[in-house]
């Protein structure tokens, strides 16, 4: 190669974090998507198909200045508003529940649509996710977050990645403890990002330097390290004896969280983390994230965030989580069911009644569920052929068991 | 499950390997004389690999090493939400500071040229200031630039001081306070919490010691 070809090529790039699915990845990424809606079916959770893009105003209702700048927009002909191609689905399904549909009691939600963003996130990070997700409106508390933990713990096992870790934090105990702290807003988004980050040395000193009253300065130098199983409550608990009454709330949720989640789904993997403040702009109670061996960062994410609706006229408890299919896609081993797949003989060859003889017989095998692939298909792996016996089709077994082509 | 911890190569290392003995880190191979890239412990789960401090934050935010010691001017420069930042080392203490030539007139032109490693630490140090500059990459020698008329300023870690002064430059305003910290990638911390927790009360004790010893004498 010459230095030179790198400058004529590249009509075939795509823009960074944004790339094309093809086979066999694909045909991985869609069974996995049925099998996911499938099991949102089966829990009740009933399948939308939010727009592609919406006016602003009415896409960025509640969720922060992040999911602004994550958002592309463009300016709509007919009416000069701009409007925004979806960086995230569960504002979408907020308004459907609010202003859409309305019901009385509970409802139930889920999609799976591709979003855009304008940058990537993190390393390799795509700008075109595919978000499948569940929310649920109506359901207030730990029953609401314990059924979508329980309904995030099955997805993942049957999407084939087993039992994940799932960690479980509650955005209250930080809010309450910053509020009590009582630091002007610059130095208190400085303490936000320093407990982002468990950057203890940096909390103590922006402390120190705000002269925040001992206890509550204690309390807030120790959140970041109340991380880890089931006895981080109770340590917890004895931390914040003294703290104000939201945080012991949100212990007494959390707590209630994670025993209902259990009696779902027994074999749950639970952690605690109580300085996970991920989504701190608009969850407003328990947070929780799904982790999968090996990959470095949260396979799934979800909270609660109530009221979001209030904007569309009607605030309602709202908990939910959502995933990128294709980053699940890439970890959980389950294969695309295969099925049958039989060769077609040569056409040129056939003459007019064998050909039509063919397709019956094709047809009726297609009505079976059986695939049959043109002679010279690659890519499939064939278990037999089509062959003319004098006065019908028969099938012959491949030889072998080999692919028709390598993949 | 095992994990990874990546160092930072050069300087920091030295100060850094003792304090991991003292946490029960012991690299069974000194990475100073070897050719080898990763290296077994001591502790049969952890494993080391010595890196550009620039890839330190890099492979702990993908994941690749759990675990990662490099100076605060690296993780600045590479953006700090990605991973966890529990510990500071204390060691390889220094500023991040701009610098320029003593008595240097006022340029004429309205921008401010700035030559640095770390445009992005130096794009935001002077914005915060409500100040527009522009910015010139360079990999080292940056105090070359004020005295070949490249730059009017430079940001640069300033040790001793004695660099600049010997080209006849001066360090004018710190952009901040460095010193090495312990990274630690987000996913791992929670998943691997019963190794990295102990291993970090470990090291923040090991660092505790180190500083009263040297507050004695």
């Amino acid at each position: 190669m010459n230095i030179d070809s790198l400058d004529q090529g590249g009509r075939w790039l795509l823009p960074d974090g944004v790339e094309e699915i093809l086979p066999p990845r694909a045909r991985r990424i869609e069974a996995l998507r049925q099998r996911l809606l499938q099991r949102f079916d089966l829990w009740g959770y009933e399948l939308v198909f939010p727009p592609l893009l919406e006016f602003l105003d009415s896409l960025l209702v509640g969720v922060g200045s992040d999911l602004d700048l994550q958002t592309l927009k463009v300016t709509d002909q007919v009416t000069g508003r701009l409007m925004g191609i979806r960086a995230d689905i569960t504002s979408q399904a907020a308004r459907i529940d609010a202003h859409s549909l309305r019901h009385r009691g509970p409802t139930r939600l889920c999609y799976a649509g591709t979003v855009l963003r304008t940058r990537g996130q993190g390393l390799f990070g795509s700008r075109s996710p595919v978000k499948v997700g569940a929310e649920l409106y109506g359901v207030p508390g730990p029953q609401g977050d314990a059924e979508v933990l329980a309904l995030m713990a099955d997805t993942l096992a049957v999407s084939g990645l087993g039992v994940v870790h799932i960690e479980l934090g509650h955005v209250a105990i930080y809010r309450a403890l910053a509020t009590a702290a009582g630091l002007p807003s610059a130095a208190e988004a400085t303490l936000f990002d320093a407990v982002q980050r468990k950057a203890v040395a940096d909390i103590r000193a922006l402390l120190e330097e705000h002269q925040v009253e001992p206890d509550i300065a204690a309390m807030v130098i120790t959140l970041p390290s109340l991380l880890g199983d089931a006895s981080v409550l109770p340590r917890a608990r004895e931390v914040f004896a003294a703290a104000p009454a939201a945080v012991t709330a949100a212990l007494d949720e959390l707590e209630a969280t994670a025993t209902l989640a259990q009696l779902r789904f027994p074999e749950l993997d639970l952690g605690f983390d109580l300085s996970e403040l991920h989504g701190y702009n608009y969850h407003t109670g328990t947070v929780f994230s799904a982790y999968a061996p090996e990959h470095g960062q949260a396979v799934a994410r979800g909270g609660r965030y109530d009221d979001i609706g209030r904007a569309f006229g009607r605030g309602r408890p709202a908990t939910g989580f959502d995933l990128d299919l294709k980053v699940l896609a890439d970890f959980a081993p389950l294969p695309a069911p295969e099925g049958r797949t039989l060769r077609l003989p040569r056409l040129e060859e056939l003459q007019t009644e064998q050909a039509a003889a063919l397709w019956r017989r094709v047809a009726e095998l297609r009505a079976q569920g059986v695939r049959v692939v043109p002679a010279e298909a690659e890519g499939w792996p064939v278990h037999g052929s089509l062959e003319w016996d004098g006065t019908a089709w028969v099938l012959a077994q491949a030889h072998g068991t080999g692919r028709s082509a390598p993949e | 499950m095992s994990l990874i911890i990546a160092l930072n190569k050069g300087r920091i290392l030295s100060e850094v390997l003792p304090l991991l003995a003292d946490a029960g880190i012991e690299s069974l191979e000194d990475p100073q004389q070897s050719r080898r890239l990763i290296f077994p412990t001591s502790h049969p789960d952890v494993r080391l690999i010595v890196v550009r401090s620039s890839d330190v934050p890099t492979c702990v935010e993908h994941g690749a090493a759990a675990i990662g010691v490099t100076g605060k001017d690296t993780l600045l420069e590479h953006g700090e939400g990605g991973f966890y930042e529990p510990l500071d080392l204390g060691i390889a203490r220094c500023r991040l500071m701009t610098a320029g030539l003593i008595d240097a007139p006022a340029p004429l032109r309205p921008r401010l040229r700035v030559a640095t490693k770390f445009v992005n630490v130096a794009r935001r140090f002077y914005s915060a200031r409500g100040q527009q500059v522009d910015l010139i990459r360079l990999g080292g020698a940056m105090e070359l630039a004020p005295l070949i008329g490249l730059a009017d300023q430079i940001v640069d870690i300033v040790d001793t001081g004695r660099t600049l002064a010997a080209n006849g430059l001066e360090p004018k305003e710190t952009v901040a306070e460095i010193s090495s910290r312990v990274v630690v990638n987000k996913a791992a911390m929670k998943r691997q919490a019963g190794l990295i927790l102990p291993l970090l009360d470990a090291l923040e004790r090991a660092v505790a010691l180190r500083q009263q010893q040297e507050a004695k004498p």
